[in-house]
């Protein structure tokens, strides 16, 4: 099931906000694609990130794929966890399985994300 | 001067050579001595037979001397040393001597298990948790491991001791520019790096603090002090270290290194016009994902049998090489496995006595150098196998005379060290015998008496 409460992108982001904080993380979907995840490479705390901007790297088993901010602000917190076990993204993605949290986001980048439907439509679920 | 089978046109030479602003061709090579600018092909003798030629050829490389005709004591990174015959019997079979890298890898199981092998006996002699197949050599390891750092610290700056090899600092500070590293060298007290110094140079901004142990002066550093120095200040501990030493010095992994890197070319690799040589790199396992080049591992196919695969491989040369880390994309594989037949024939206990012998022998001559007058030991402190020696002749001409008596008896140190320029460095091991290091104290004797009898 796709969670309602967040926006999606194309790319398989999706992005919690919660006042004026954005949790970034990857969907269930790209995570099964993807198959075990066995690294993620992580953006230091403090970088700004524009919207649409590259901002680490997730490898599995299968293939090595950029990730992409869906929204622009500063990176507050990293999900240092999954150094050790990059398995939460595929046990968790929503959850524990989280990657980055940007502070000050605009909500108004999110204008164009994908709702939960559209992000359905988009994964033919 | 036209030929036919250049490509270019009259037209095009006259716009390459307005590009770079000069009029003619004659311009362009107007650096080049006349006599040779008029060489013409008259000059070449006529057409010899095969047999001439040989014997030409033979008499010319006749003229040449190889250090194997000299007692020589020639460090500084590159070493003459014995190689057990069976490195290059092993490294002559066409199996091994054709393959340029493994294109196809699980296809070469052979070359895999060697170079998982090269990487478990260097991760084993440095003390780390793995190593990759091999890099060009120990100069180039150097950047590619303050890259490392970077990466691993996302900080740009980088503390060099300054008692590390002066061209492998040169190597490092070329390839710092297009990155944008700042390296900063720490300043050495009597060939040792200054503690205090360094502490002050060791702010948050640092990413690695990289010392050389043995340094290229021979000094044996305590290498714990400096790893909390570097660990105090969030940064990684890079140790350089020549692996002929570390069957008896402790491994830089047992000291805190976070890195370690080397020439490896003493393990069966020959000292041939300086190349090619094959580096080393090893680290800890939570920075194996910023390791450049290849690393291979062991692994059961699908009918559990034992097989090799490479496990990390490079994005330089593979998939996304827009995002590659590093430049290199090939290890040094011939070599590596001189490096590794070699290790393996000489085994643990080997790898011991070579270390045991060298340093033994080297404090023999030492001490023995020391009683000559006018002869003393620049630098103080504790060395491996290679020492710092103050010379009361000129070090040209002492070095000249001692070639002349057949002793290549060390490298000036003027070059790199300006204020060592009356000393030289020595270096002993295994292929110096005692006799070569009693001839070598008599006759640095005997020019010193001839020296003392012409100043009357």
């Amino acid at each position: 099931m796709i969670p309602q409460d967040l926006k999606y992108t194309k790319s398989h982001e999706y992005v919690r906000l919660s006042g004026d904080e954005a949790t970034i993380g990857i969907t269930d979907f790209a995570a099964e694609q993807l198959g075990d995840v066995v690294f993620v490479e992580l953006p230091e705390v403090g970088r700004v990130l524009k919207k649409g901007e590259s901002f680490g790297v997730i490898e599995s088993v299968k293939a090595v794929s950029d990730l992409y901010s869906p929204i622009g602000g500063t990176v507050v917190a990293i999900n240092e966890s999954l150094n050790d076990e990059p398995s939460a993204i595929n046990e968790d993605g929503y959850g524990d399985g989280w990657i980055i949290k940007l502070q000050a986001a605009s909500e108004a980048d999110l204008a164009d994300a994908l709702t939960p439907e559209q992000y359905q439509a988009l994964i033919g679920a | 001067m036209s030929f036919s089978y250049l490509p270019h046109t009259e037209a095009e030479r006259a716009e390459m050579l307005e590009a770079i602003g000069v009029a003619s061709m004659d311009d362009l090579y107007q650096g080049v001595p006349e006599r040779l600018r008029d060489f013409s092909l008259e000059a070449i003798p006529t057409a010899k037979s095969e047999l001439e030629v040989t014997r030409l050829l033979t008499d010319l490389a006749g003229e040449n001397r190889s250090a194997n005709q000299f007692a020589s004591f020639l460090g500084a990174g590159a070493q003459r040393r014995f190689s057990p015959s069976a490195v290059d019997w092993i490294l002559h079979r066409s199996e091994f001597l054709t393959a340029y890298t493994p294109y196809q890898p699980e296809v070469s199981q052979g070359t895999l298990q060697v170079i998982y092998e090269f990487q478990t006996m260097i991760a084993q002699l440095t003390g780390m948790d793995l190593a990759n197949a091999s890099m060009y050599d120990g100069s180039t390891a150097t950047p590619e491991a303050a890259f490392m750092a970077m990466r691993v610290t996302k900080r740009n700056k980088v503390v060099v001791a300054s008692s590390v090899h002066p061209e492998y600092r040169e190597v490092l500070s070329s390839y710092a520019v297009g990155p944008g590293l700042q390296v900063v060298q720490a300043p050495l007290s009597g060939g040792f790096i200054d503690r205090d110094r360094l502490r002050a140079l060791m702010t948050d901004e640092v990413a690695g603090l990289i010392v050389q142990v043995p340094s290229f002066f021979g000094g044996v550093e305590e290498g714990r002090e400096l790893a909390e120095i570097a660990h105090a200040a969030g940064a990684l501990f890079i140790v350089i270290a020549d692996p002929t030493t570390l069957g008896v010095l402790e491994a830089p992994g047992a000291y805190g290194a976070d890195i370690v890197i080397g020439e490896a070319q003493a393990f069966g690799n020959p000292v041939s016009f300086g190349g090619p040589y094959v580096g080393y790199m090893a680290c800890r396992d939570k920075l194996s994902r910023q390791l450049p080049g290849r690393i291979v591992g062991a692994t059961v196919d699908s009918r559990g049998q034992r097989c090799f695969t490479l496990t990390l491989q490079t994005r330089e040369q593979h998939i996304r090489r827009e995002k590659a880390t590093s430049n290199i994309c090939s290890n040094q594989a011939l070599n590596a496995l001189a490096a590794t037949v070699y290790m393996e024939v000489m085994g643990k206990e080997g790898i011991f006595e070579l270390g045991n012998v060298s340093i033994q022998r080297a404090h023999a001559l030492a001490a023995a150098i020391c009683e000559v007058p006018g002869f003393s030991l620049a630098l103080p402190g504790p060395f491996f196998n290679e020492f710092v020696v103050r010379s009361p002749l000129p070090v040209p001409e002492l070095l000249g005379k001692l070639r002349e008596e057949g002793i290549l008896g060390g490298i000036a140190l003027s070059g790199w060290y300006p204020e060592l320029s009356d000393c030289y460095l020595v270096s002993v091991n295994e292929l110096n015998t005692p006799a070569d290091l009693d001839r070598y104290v008599a006759t640095l004797k005997a020019l010193t008496a001839s020296a003392a009898v012409g100043a009357r």
